[in-house]
């Protein structure tokens, strides 16, 4: 048979090799130019949800578009600020802890007044079953941090019980809420050194 | 014809089971197996990705050298999981970020490739699709049964949120078997997971060599009558 005779050959098979090569290439850039948008729809939607997670309650200024940058120990921070009545209430960020395999995106919520409104893992990669109890879906630990500023608990016990401190381990993960409340705690010690900016008051009389 | 689907059904679903019998994808097997609804979510992305990957090798069969046979089929079984990966991220988000995870590890799970080389690449679209959908029946139900037994044992549950990735309406299938369990990580941790396969693997052989046996009694009694 003629094709039989053609696949022996090595220009045959160095045009398969391009020709597939080419194929796969055109068939991905197609699917990544048809499926950017909705990705990008669907990544911006889970952002305002977690978001609106971590600030309950109502806001007058759409969040996603009132930001502001500042440099954080790990780079700069991209805040999102809620206003009620021109005033910012309420701002969120983004935290990054240190877990038992790379690092665990967080987001925090936090009022003027320097409260934890909430706190969200947004992307990590523990161990499943172990460390993945700071998601929300497989356990209520990570509401513990609701409600609590520096001072309660005080900056000491700002730990897992472990390290002497009052946040609960897993059993058999005590890598994984160690990154998560260091991280926490490093962020309201943002918040604290950088209040007026976030608050957007640095021109006011105070 | 109908005997030859049912010996790809049955040596999809037992005599050549990827986990069991091949010793195939045992990486993913082991990595992500630390709960019955990891494995039911793994095993059914590989699955459709293997009955996809199964009848485009199979029709392209013809076409493919011999000598670049193995980057022509990476490159389509690469190409295919990439297509799965940002389609369901686009389209079905909500199940993307519960199998997110485990579907760029379909690429690097060698059973795709080894059902492409040992079955697709030789035989007819048809065959190899019924080939490529039991082969994934049977990793599925083997990462179901190794995921449950590391389950329970290690939490003390079966299924927790399957919720998450079939819908609110199989939470029934969730259950806590001893409440108030204090964990017993080493089944949770890959070391378990070894183990767990090791037991399942041997209780495997020694009722496949029960039933030989037993055949082969029934066969010499038959001869002695």
């Amino acid at each position: 048979m003629k094709l039989e005779e053609l696949r022996g050959k090595l220009a045959y098979q160095g045009l398969l090799l391009g020709g597939v090569a080419l194929l796969t290439s055109v068939a991905l850039a197609f699917a990544s130019r048809a499926t950017e948008a909705d990705i990008k729809a669907a990544e911006a939607a889970d952002l305002k949800q977690s978001l609106a997670q971590v600030l309950p309650g109502e806001y007058e200024n759409d969040l996603l578009k009132d930001t502001v940058t500042l440099a954080g120990k790990e780079g700069d921070v991209l805040v999102y600020r809620g206003r009620r009545a021109g005033k910012v209430e309420a701002v969120v960020y983004r935290v990054i802890g240190h877990g038992y395999a790379g690092n665990i995106v967080c987001v925090m919520g936090v009022s003027r007044e320097g409260k934890i409104l909430g706190v969200r893992v947004i992307a990590h990669k523990e161990t499943p079953g172990l460390g993945d109890k700071i998601e929300p879906a497989k356990a209520k630990w990570i509401f513990d941090f609701d409600g609590k500023y520096l001072g309660d608990p005080v900056a000491e016990k700002w730990a897992v019980k472990k390290d002497g401190g009052v946040f609960d381990q897993f059993a058999g993960a005590t890598i994984t809420p160690r990154g998560v409340v260091n991280a926490v705690k490093g962020g309201l010690e943002f918040f604290a050194g950088n209040k007026a900016q976030l608050l957007d008051e640095t021109g006011g009389a105070q | 014809m109908n005997e030859k689907y049912a010996h790809i059904t049955r040596e999809g679903l037992w005599s050549n089971n990827v986990v069991f019998a091949q010793m195939l994808a045992l990486c993913p097997t082991l990595a992500v197996t630390s709960t019955a609804t990891n494995g039911l979510g793994m095993g059914l992305a590989t699955t459709a990705v293997l009955l996809l990957s199964n009848v485009i090798i199979s029709s392209v069969r013809h076409l493919v050298s011999p000598e670049v046979r193995i980057p022509v089929y990476i490159v389509l079984i690469a190409t295919l999981v990439t297509l799965v990966d940002m389609s369901l991220n686009a389209w079905a988000h909500e199940l993307y970020k519960v199998l997110g995870l485990f579907i760029a590890l379909i690429v690097v799970n060698c059973a795709i490739l080894g059902r492409a080389e040992a079955f697709a690449s030789k035989n007819g679209m048809a065959d190899s699709a019924l080939d490529g959908l039991m082969m994934g029946l049977g990793f599925t139900a083997a990462l179901v049964v190794i995921g449950g037994v590391r389950e329970i044992f290690g939490s003390a549950t079966l299924f927790a949120n399957a919720h998450l990735l079939l819908g609110p309406a199989f939470s029934f299938l969730e259950m806590t078997i001893v409440p108030d369990y204090k964990g017993f990580l080493l089944m949770i941790l890959p070391p378990g997971g070894f183990m767990v396969v090791g037991l399942l693997l041997a209780a495997k052989r020694v009722s496949d060599q029960r039933r030989a046996a037993r055949a082969q009694l029934a066969a010499a009694e038959v001869a002695v009558n």
